[in-house]
């Protein structure tokens, strides 16, 4: 009996050898560990031996079966292995080549930047409000300290609305900057005020590569007890680095706008020769970058502040010079002709 | 404004390097734009002096010029016409710099021989110099000029061009930058001396003037000069004209323009001769008068005009340009010379209703000092008396109806620390202001200032105006950098903004691109959309600067066509733009509506040329899908009805419902709009959603919902129904079973299959409860009365 035990051993294991698929170690399972494998029957028929060799036999068929059923895990394993080996090996793929295209949207250049400006002020507590692009001459110019035939007009050549009062009057038009908001917004709120406000402004210009019709500008102010032309400087020199990078230098330079008093220029060194001047500075290292000022007291009186409380600070800066600069647009007309060839680049 | 460094040095000694005084300035508010350098190309050219002229042997109108240059003597041959013996004239040595009269590029002179005689130099014209365009002869130097010095020595000169704002109009002068660069340099100013030598009988018998109308003009000065000889102005007068950019005409009118610059102060010069009654009335214009002005133009006049006139006629428009009659001209003798003030608001309503902007009318329109008027006079006739060779009537005219006296302002420490955030000496303080001519004294034991604004300072009204005055004289650099430190005032919520936000964004995740049109728009675009003028009118700009951009949009789907084709033709094959922006409705007498609008276009290939992938067009399908998309992450409920819309094909328009209101259409672009705007992709799907509307519905408050513990059953439903029969209709039957989670239409066929007339729609049907586990009986029990009910209802039947 032992020696058929023996013979049954190296028969399944010399079978073993030649099977590589896990469907032929399956038949092979059947063969040998099967309830109908000779081994089975061994066990099954130990129960009829006598009880010396049934002892013998009992521990030899269960050895083996141990034995047979080990080997099997360990073929199991390997022929695993060779399978995923296989699989792979038939199952390679170029990767070279190109992936299932998905549609890929994008904000307009304009709209990120803006986006980006509005989050620098709002992390230092101002608040984002529109206006509307059609205004009275009294919030654009009047409330402003620019009344009529001031010379001052002609910083903003400005686009009339076909809109006459009953005394010949054209008193609408199209804003040419976002500063009517300055009176609208102090004119509905009391002090404590720091707001933003970005919008489309608009000017008679004829167009060109550094002119337009139509451009974006962010507005700033902050009005309040005790809010100094250091505040001021504080404030545009932070957003000048957050924007343009933590080693950009800034400076003011004075500066007129009608509705501020001190009125200054902001500019930053320039990013392509670091200040040692080059075409894009005109040689000078700086890059001129926003107007700014407090707040004139003229304006706050009008909107019912009293100056003698109450200072603060205003500023305006145009989108599309910031573009340009950032990312070296040499024609501003670029921005609202939406050439999928250009926005698809941002 | 252009300034000469050398005429600038009669005033104020320059003690710095002109980049680092252009650098003051510009940082002190006079932006320095650019700094030219005349005679920067000169060397190698001086002074000679023409001590023969003999003829060329071999040619009849060559000249041979003997030139004395100091150490050596040069013959060269020449073939100018105006060369005289004696003259001073610049002389080029080979090698030398000149500008081609022909190119117009800068050479260097070479040896030449010319009908066989070396020439080894030249004498120059004012075009070879860079100094003017005149080529027609040698430049002719004054008998004064130093023989052999450098001729950049003799007339070579710097000129800063100036960026002046509008509220400095003192410093349109060259007296006015002066002042500027010593109080940045802190230097004395020297202003000349304007006394003269007077003769004849006193003006009061010779000339009256009379203010009519002295609310638009506040001071009248004359002087009137007798004898004076006509010719051109001396060479140095003249340089300086040039310099400054102005042209030199005649010694007259050089000196009303050199003084102009020199003070800031316009000046004119009648013809006495021609002043009728020799009485200058200065008044409003009469509606039915005109003038001929210096230009040869005749102007008609109105009684918004200030005009100086004679007893008759107008013979000037005031501040703005005189009259062709009483022009200074050959053979005038007698000048009465005007330097007035003019209220600056009206100059500038007369020069712009004109379009006749002046070196006068811009400075006028600014409000310079009344006080300046007799200064500029006087300086005026002296230079008339010395250069015209004039005799100058005893006194002047000056009639004042205007004066006023300005009180000094009260400057505090704590106002300059407010506004600044800086705290400076205050002996700091006094020498900043006295260094620009403001005198100040110590008021009250606070420390208060009391400070005198001097005269030709019209911009200073205020406190805070000498704050400005501190703070950029000292410089910006000294002001620390502080942050906002006050409480962060409370914020208004602003829905409508973040509600366009959050919708940017959703259709950037639906591959939608933004763009951003022009808000002006055509007429011919406002026609394409709305043929018929069924829509309200559009706004329109007075001043339009084109055609193209008269109007206001009133809806965003034009700009967005016209993007859409101009695209197509750059050869984009798949286009799908968004614009989130206003439309303009007018409002009668009111700013019109601003109303927030999204609208989207899309056309072309479904994906980019792919291996992976079958070439599809986008169709009206995709469009909804991005619309179905943004609704539902806006948890807004929209549905689709079919509707009308002018430009979009019938049978393949939708309308966009939100609680009961049209939000939105949606739909494939006419043919015939399609055409009108050279579209060439077909289809093409647009579509439109009033934000505003959007946003009094939309965003119901986000509750969250428990995950769902029991498992659900899904069935398949195959319907067969008429083709005319919405999918929505049995969509919704089946969504009002309360046992029905979701449905999903994941067929639609229509053809051979099922019988004419036809369609069959497949559902896919999930049933669950969120109380228990559904059986097999509830299921079929629930699909059963649902298909019951869409018989009832639609007339479908189960697809066998």
């Amino acid at each position: 009996m032992i020696a058929k035990l023996d013979e049954l051993r190296s028969r399944a294991l010399g079978e073993l050898d030649s099977i590589d698929t896990s469907s032929g170690l399956e038949a092979w399972r059947i063969r040998y560990l099967g309830r109908k494998s000779a081994l089975t029957e061994v066990l099954r028929g130990l129960a009829t031996l006598p009880l010396e060799e049934k002892r013998a036999t009992g521990a030899a068929a269960n050895e083996l079966r141990t034995f047979l059923e080990k080997t099997l895990t360990l073929k199991e394993e390997a022929i695993r292995e060779s399978e995923i080996a296989r699989s792979i090996e038939q199952g390679q793929l170029d990767v070279t080549l190109p992936g299932r295209p998905s549609a890929l949207g994008r904000l307009h250049p304009t709209t990120k930047l803006l986006r980006h400006i509005c989050d620098i002020f709002m992390a230092m507590g101002f608040e984002v409000i529109e206006g509307p692009d059609v205004e009275w001459d009294y919030y654009n110019f009047e409330a402003l300290n620019i009344p009529q035939d001031h010379p001052a007009r002609d910083m903003w050549d400005t686009l009339w609305m076909d809109f006459e009062t009953e005394d010949g009057r054209q008193p609408m038009l199209l804003r040419t900057h976002t500063s009517p908001m300055q009176i609208r917004v102090m004119e509905s709120r009391r002090p404590p005020v720091r707001v933003i406000v970005p919008g489309k402004v608009y000017r008679y210009e004829a167009t060109d590569a550094t002119h337009e019709a139509m451009f974006y500008q962010i507005e700033g102010f902050a009005v309040d007890k005790n809010i100094t032309l250091a505040d001021l400087k504080g404030t545009l020199f932070e957003f000048a680095k957050r924007l343009f990078g933590e080693e950009r230098k800034a400076r003011f330079r004075c500066d007129y706008f009608p509705f501020v008093e001190p009125g200054v220029e902001m500019a930053i060194d320039c990013f392509l020769c670091n200040g040692a001047g080059c075409q894009l500075c005109s040689g000078s290292g700086w890059i001129e970058i926003l107007g700014a000022g407090m707040v004139h007291p003229d304006v706050l009186r009008r909107v019912d502040y009293d100056p003698d409380v109450y200072t603060g600070f205003a500023f305006g800066l145009g989108l599309e010079r910031m573009l340009m600069l950032k990312y070296g647009i040499d024609d501003i007309r670029l921005f609202y002709s939406n050439d999928l060839r250009f926005l698809r680049q941002f | 404004m252009k300034v000469s460094l050398k005429w600038l040095e009669d005033y104020v000694n320059l003690s710095l390097p002109t980049r680092e005084l252009a650098e003051k300035l510009t940082m002190a508010g006079s932006e320095v734009a650019t700094i030219e350098v005349i005679g920067e190309n000169w060397e190698g050219i001086s002074i000679g002096q023409v001590t023969a002229l003999e003829k060329h042997p071999d040619a009849d109108r060559l000249l041979l010029a003997t030139i004395d240059l100091g150490e050596e003597s040069i013959t060269v041959v020449t073939g100018a016409p105006n060369l005289e013996e004696g003259q001073k004239v610049p002389f080029a040595r080979v090698g030398a710099q000149l500008i081609d009269g022909h190119t117009g590029e800068l050479v260097k002179l070479k040896p030449a021989k010319i009908r066989g005689i070396r020439s080894e130099g030249m004498a120059c014209s004012e075009k070879e110099l860079g100094i003017s365009d005149r080529h027609e002869g040698i430049m002719i130097l004054p008998p004064e000029a130093p023989v052999g010095m450098p001729l950049f020595q003799y007339m070579g000169d710097t000129i800063l061009d100036l960026s002046i704002t509008p509220n400095r109009p003192d410093c349109l002068s060259v007296i006015g930058i002066a002042r500027e660069a010593a109080a940045l340099t802190i230097q004395a100013t020297h202003i000349p001396d304007i006394s003269y030598e007077e003769q004849g009988a006193p003006i009061e018998d010779l000339v009256s003037v009379e203010i009519a109308d002295p609310d638009l003009c506040s001071r009248y000065c004359a002087s009137l000069v007798t004898d004076v000889k006509i010719g051109p102005s001396p060479q140095w007068m003249q340089q300086r004209l040039l310099a400054c950019g102005m042209r030199p005409i005649s010694n007259i009118v050089d000196i009303t323009n050199y003084v102009m610059l020199e003070y800031g102060q316009p000046l004119h010069a009648f013809d006495y001769q021609q002043v009728k009654g020799k009485k200058v009335i200065v008044r409003r214009g009469k509606d039915n008068e005109s003038l001929f002005t210096l230009d040869g133009i005749e102007r008609a006049l109105n009684t918004d005009m200030l005009v100086i006139a004679d007893e008759t006629d107008p013979i000037a428009l005031a501040g703005v340009m005189g009259g062709a009659d009483s022009e200074v001209i050959d053979p005038t003798t007698s000048i009465l010379l005007e330097s007035a003030n003019f209220y600056g608001g009206s100059i500038r309503r007369t020069s712009m209703r004109l379009n006749l902007r002046s070196e006068a009318s811009s400075r006028f329109e600014k409000g310079i000092s009344p006080e300046l008027a007799p200064i500029a006079l006087r300086r005026a006739t002296q230079l008339l008396i010395e250069l015209a060779g004039g005799k100058a009537a005893k006194g002047i005219v000056d009639v004042y109806p205007g004066r006023m006296t300005r009180e000094p302002i009260t400057l505090s420490r704590e106002r300059i620390g407010r506004i600044l955030g800086v705290e400076f000496d205050i002996e700091r303080i006094r020498e900043v202001l006295s260094s620009l001519g403001l005198s100040s004294e110590l008021a009250g034991v606070s420390g208060n200032l009391s400070v005198a604004v001097p005269y030709w300072r019209t911009d200073i009204n205020l406190a805070d105006d000498l704050i400005e005055e501190i703070a950029r004289i000292i410089g910006y650099d000294e002001i620390p950098t502080t942050m906002l430190h006050g409480e962060i005032p409370e914020r208004l919520p602003a829905p409508l903004l973040s509600l366009r936000e959050t919708v940017r964004d959703i259709l950037v995740g639906c591959g939608m691109q933004e763009v951003i049109t022009y808000s002006q728009t055509s007429q011919a675009m406002l026609d394409r959309i709305d043929p018929q003028h069924k829509l309200g009118p559009a706004l329109r700009i007075a001043n339009p600067m084109s055609l193209e951009q008269e109007y206001l949009r009133t809806s965003l789907r034009a700009s967005l066509l016209a993007c859409f084709a101009a695209n197509e033709r750059h050869k984009q094959e798949d286009i799908r733009l968004f614009e989130v922006g206003k439309v303009y409705l007018p409002r009668g007498n009111d700013l019109p509506e601003e109303r927030e609008t999204l609208a989207g276009i899309l056309g072309g290939l479904r994906c980019d040329h792919s291996w992976l992938s079958e070439e599809d067009t986008l169709d009206f399908f995709d469009a909804k899908g991005v619309l179905e998309t943004l609704f539902s992450r806006l948890r807004a409920d929209a549905s689709f009805k079919p509707v009308e819309d002018q430009n979009l094909a019938p049978g393949r328009t939708a309308e966009v419902i939100v609680d009961g209101q049209k939000v939105g259409v949606l739909g494939e672009v006419h043919p015939r709009t399609a055409a009108l705007f050279d579209i060439s992709s077909q289809p093409v799907i647009l579509f439109e959603v009033d934000l505003e509307k959007l946003l009094s519905l939309a965003g119901a408050e986000l509750r969250y919902q428990p995950i769902p513990r029991f498992p659900e059953i899904a069935r398949d439903l195959a319907l067969v129904v008429d083709a005319d029969i919405a999918a929505s209709k049995l969509q919704d039957i089946i969504r009002s079973f309360s046992l029905v989670s979701q449905v999903t239409l994941f067929d639609v066929y229509s053809g051979d299959k099922v019988p004419k007339g036809k369609k069959s729609l497949a559902f896919s049907v999930r049933y669950q409860s969120p109380q228990r586990t559904l059986t097999d009986e509830e299921v079929n029990r629930t699909q059963q009365e649902i298909i019951e009910r869409l018989q009832r209802e639609s007339g479908a039947t189960l697809r066998s």
